[in-house]
């Protein structure tokens, strides 16, 4: 896939860069079912971008193509300069600890530490029993983990078990271990889903935060339209298994969300 | 909304033709194995008689005869030795076979399959075969016994480490491999910790049965408790039997109770 130069939308008016993420005809069906239809989208570095769509419209389906942990049934995507449907498993291996996920059900080990599951975010680049618990971790390992954890505010309960720590602990615990990546583009799968509205809103706050201060790039997805216009720079719309909306976040209202997801629904 | 029109739904699922043959065949298989091996009320009769009888076998045990309680003692160690050597050996090796045999973990498809078969052979051939060849490879004594047990267990325990590595959460395990962790990164990192109850338990289990099939194995010269056993009864001293198979009790019962205990402190 040759790297595409478009258009993208910046505060100080149209300009051309080379977009962090680009897809094009990306396609996805399961068992005959076409899930995705050809989704097409370019998204500039350092933003965040919304991914809307009603359920079961091929959101989180859409989310795990980009890094082929569900293979596209067809379609391109470049990510970080790396046309990843072309990656040989070992190359895939490296480009996907380039890009952060953050997991609707946080997925961390639940028996080990707050600490063990961090240093796992270091597996891409070290292996072996060293980063798969926190007693057998080298010291610089550690330290760095303890940093990331320190960052979203679980510093003190390091050695706690992650299934004794709350919801909102324990989603603040994997954006921790995606920290711990060294993330250039974190993808994010309902991060505020099953948190109460405090906990979700703090969640966005952090992500949105890397974006600010780290200059990440950041697709979430999210079901709350309140999350969807306070914490993104553009939103795109997910309908019929295409972009169906591609809006800055400045322009749109709840009302207007509202009735993309009430047309949705009808159809 | 609920119906409330609607009659009760019957109790029971029609269950056919085909069901009404099935249940036939099955209760015909159980009526002719019955009438083909079952003891008649009469022979029973006739054999409790005479296990009663003043030279009958019950009468002739006691009192049990512990004379030779120091040798039988140190044979009784041997047998604990032989189940604890067998049984740590074959959870050794059940875990690379268990982790070959699961769909998620197994590098290939053909590889699964190789690991199951080796798993079902070595789980359906009894281990007093296996002692048995094992004598013919390595001779009389406990060496075999160790052998039998070790390939006995390897069958037992590697068919359910890998069902409790297959029912682990998959989220984790996704998680990990999103980060770009390497197959043995994840099994370290997610599988293991998931598996630490089951795998405990197993293994305890595990022990316990070796303790109980190691005295068996004596009986054909595998070594442990089993030979002096064979002994006793071939010579007709019926009252040192029962002392044998009072201190082989004492010694499943510890060793039950022991494993027990362990279990509910770890689990």
């Amino acid at each position: 896939m040759n790297a595409p130069v478009l258009p993208v939308r910046a505060e100080a008016g149209s300009t051309l860069v080379e977009p962090v993420l680009a897809v094009q005809g990306l396609t996805k069906a399961f068992a005959g079912t076409g899930i995705l239809r050809g989704v097409d989208f370019a998204l500039a570095p350092g933003q965040s971008t919304a991914l809307i769509g009603a359920n079961g419209s091929g959101k989180s389906t859409l989310l795990r193509c980009l890094v082929r942990l569900v293979e596209p049934t067809s379609g391109g995507v470049l990510m970080l300069g790396q046309d990843v449907g072309a990656l040989s498993p070992r190359a895939l291996r490296r480009f996907r600890a380039r890009v952060g996920i953050v997991w609707q059900k946080h997925n961390l080990v639940p028996r080990l530490s707050a600490l063990s599951n961090v240093i796992h975010g270091a597996q891409a680049r070290m292996s072996g029993p060293r980063v798969w618990t926190q007693a057998l971790a080298p010291a610089q390992v550690r330290a760095e983990a303890m940093a990331c954890l320190a960052r979203v505010g679980l510093a003190d309960r390091a050695l706690a078990r992650v299934d004794s720590l709350s919801g909102g602990q324990s989603q603040r615990v994997a954006i921790a271990r995606m920290l711990m990546q060294r993330p250039e583009f974190i993808l994010a799968d309902e991060p505020d889903a099953s948190l109460d509205p405090q906990t979700g809103q703090e969640v966005m706050e952090l992500l949105l935060g890397l974006v600010r201060q780290d200059g990440l790039s950041l697709l979430v997805i999210s079901h709350r339209l309140e999350h969807t216009l306070a914490f993104s720079d553009r939103i795109l719309g997910l309908a019929q298994g295409r972009i169906a909306l591609d809006m800055p976040t400045p322009a749109a209202s709840a009302g207007e969300l509202r009735r993309f997801f009430d047309h949705e629904a009808a159809a | 909304m609920s119906d409330a029109s609607l009659p009760a739904p019957p109790r029971f699922r029609q269950i056919g033709l085909p069901g009404y043959v099935g249940l036939l065949v099955v209760g015909a298989l159980v009526v002719s194995s019955l009438a083909a091996t079952a003891p008649t009320m009469d022979k029973l009769a006739r054999g409790l008689t005479r296990l009663f009888a003043p030279s009958g076998l019950f009468t002739q045990m006691f009192p049990p005869d512990f004379s030779r309680i120091g040798p039988i003692s140190w044979k009784l160690l041997e047998t604990l030795q032989m189940a604890v050597a067998g049984c740590f050996l074959g959870l050794i090796f059940a875990l690379p076979f268990a982790i070959l045999a699961t769909d998620r973990l197994s590098p290939h498809p053909l590889v699964r399959t190789v690991a199951r078969a080796v798993i079902a052979l070595f789980r359906t051939v009894p281990d007093l075969v296996w002692a048995i060849i094992f004598i013919i490879i390595v001779g009389l004594g406990p060496a075999a016994g160790v052998l039998a047990i070790m390939v006995d267990k390897i069958g037992f325990a590697g068919r359910f480490f890998a069902e409790a590595m297959e029912e682990t959460d998959p989220g984790p395990q996704d998680a990990l491999r999103a980060i770009g962790a390497s197959r043995l990164g994840i099994i370290g990192s997610a599988v293991l910790p998931a598996c630490l109850p089951s795998f405990t338990a197993t293994s305890l289990f595990a022990l316990e049965k070796s303790v109980r099939g190691s005295a068996a194995l004596g009986l054909v010269g595998a070594g442990g408790i089993g030979v002096d056993l064979k002994v006793a009864f071939d010579l007709f001293n019926y009252d040192e039997a029962l002392a044998i198979i009072l201190m082989l009790l004492a010694l499943v019962i510890a060793v039950e109770q022991g494993s027990g205990w362990i279990r509910r402190k770890l689990i």
